[in-house]
């Protein structure tokens, strides 16, 4: 689904992204983890074009998106992104927030927007803020529906930026579990993230980046319990 | 006593006397009127234009510092700032007034002051706009475009609605200053209020009255400019529910 080749990102003089190589299937939940400063966040951001590679190509569905002639808006109305600071936009009500990209878009009218996001509401137990606004709601609360604005466009792929790092420690567990049930419905995920009980749970593939290399990949259980490289288990030795 | 009454008399008499010269005399309010239309039509007309060329150069500035697009009208919109903020705005009226629109009819002369204006006010309204933008926060703009949203669209409906709030006090603040610098109209021979003070004051000589009157009036236009803000602010953060 997404084919990452010999990607390089510099940015002023500093090489964050280093020739990175990374494919991503359908179906497949990768989490991202490494120490701040490794580049992960900046991977995460050159997959949806919102951080612009230096060189290298990452192909997505086919397309090379890195290619200046390729619409990327099109593109990214398939690959939905869910950032540290929510990014809700404060001057709409929830209802807005949700309906406003698909409605824009001509990809619905606004009565099944409306409809579709009442039913992403309720899932997440949060219909009775559909007219609030977001600075009425607590952190973990905006986090949910941040993730459901990216679900109102049926995305292929969602890219989860350090999604629960700003929240107060008890809102964590309610965006997590939010994600957990993503991923068994069978969404494509790419987390970067600090929550290693998450990656261990619900990854299918973790990889570990620093100075902007990936040094290892592998399947979860045998990451945590047999990392090969030293800085590795170096870095887990320090966060578990 | 009888004597100081009789001087403050006299006074009173003199004083009502200037006022009848002034400003009732050859119905001379009507000059005062006409003028004050004037300074209006003006002044509205320029703060058209200049919000128009404000919000036009503000945008490209901040897209072109964002993403590098736009080189040449970027370019451009840098020359006009420079060569707008760094000249008097009386001399910018009388180089279009004598040099630029040197042919052109009489009549027509108030609606190239009113252009005049309109040119000055867009580079500050531009920079008022650009530093709008600027204020909000980055996430906005991504999160705009990660959902696929252009970047005309994110800054239509996502940035702009919010910008708005930050602006408000600084674009008032520059129509104020724009309805006060009408005031050197009078340099390109338009009857203004300010010139037609200056014409009632060179057939009476005397300057109190038509001086007094017109401060007064610019005084209550702006006064009443800065309930409109109050107003309008008010609004905005009704809407925003905080």
């Amino acid at each position: 689904m997404i084919t990452v080749k010999n990607l390089v990102k510099d940015f002023g003089g500093k090489r964050a992204l280093d020739g990175v190589d990374a494919t991503i299937h359908e179906g497949e939940k990768v989490v991202v983890i490494g120490p701040s400063g490794s580049g992960k966040s900046t991977f995460l951001r050159c997959l949806n074009l919102l951080e612009k590679p230096t060189s290298g190509t990452v192909n997505f569905e086919g397309t090379d998106i890195t290619d200046p002639s390729v619409d990327i808006d099109k593109l990214r109305q398939k690959m939905g992104m869910v950032f540290q600071q929510f990014n809700l936009f404060p001057h709409l009500s929830v209802m807005e927030n949700i309906t406003l990209a698909p409605v824009m878009l001509g990809k619905m009218d606004k009565q099944q927007a409306e409809e579709k996001a009442k039913t992403l509401l309720s899932r997440i137990g949060l219909l009775d803020k559909a007219q609030s606004y977001p600075k009425q709601l607590s952190g973990g609360q905006q986090q949910r529906i941040a993730i459901v604005r990216a679900l109102a466009m049926d995305p292929d792929v969602m890219l989860f930026d350090e999604p629960t790092s700003a929240l107060d420690p008890e809102m964590v567990g309610e965006v997590l579990e939010l994600m957990k049930e993503l991923a068994k419905e069978g969404m494509t995920m790419v987390v970067v993230t600090h929550e290693m009980g998450f990656a261990r749970e619900v990854a299918t593939r973790v990889i570990f980046m620093d100075e902007g290399k990936i040094l290892e990949e592998n399947e979860p259980r045998a990451f945590f319990s047999e990392p090969r490289c030293d800085r590795l288990k170096d870095f887990l030795s320090k966060v578990l | 006593m009888q004597q100081f009454l009789d001087w403050l008399n006299g006074h009173f008499a003199a004083f009502g006397q200037s006022f009848y010269d002034n400003l009732i005399r050859d119905d001379r309010w009507k000059l005062i009127l006409e003028g004050f239309g004037n300074t209006l039509f003006i002044a509205a007309v320029a703060t058209l234009i200049g919000i128009l060329l404000g919000v036009v150069v503000g945008i490209i500035r901040v897209s072109h510092a964002q993403s590098g697009k736009y080189k040449i009208l970027n370019a451009i919109c840098g020359v006009y700032l420079t060569v707008i903020r760094g000249t008097p705005v009386v001399v910018q009226l009388m180089i279009l007034y004598y040099i630029v629109f040197a042919s052109a009819p009489l009549e027509a002369s108030i609606y190239v002051a009113a252009l005049s204006f309109g040119i000055n006010s867009g580079a500050y309204v531009a920079e008022i706009i650009r530093a709008g933008i600027l204020s909000i926060d980055r996430g906005q703009t991504e999160a705009g475009r990660s959902l696929g949203l252009s970047q005309g669209q994110t800054m239509r409906k996502i940035v702009l609605p919010q910008a708005i709030k930050n602006i408000l006090p600084a674009l008032f603040n520059e129509f104020i200053v724009l309805l006060k610098e009408t005031s050197v109209a009078g340099y390109v021979g338009i009857r203004d209020l300010t010139k037609a003070s200056d014409i009632i004051r060179s057939r009476t000589w005397s300057a109190f009255f038509p001086l007094l009157t017109i401060a007064l009036i610019y005084l209550v236009v702006v006064v009443g400019l800065t309930k409109v803000q109050k107003i309008i602010e008010r609004r905005l953060s009704q809407s925003d529910n905080r």
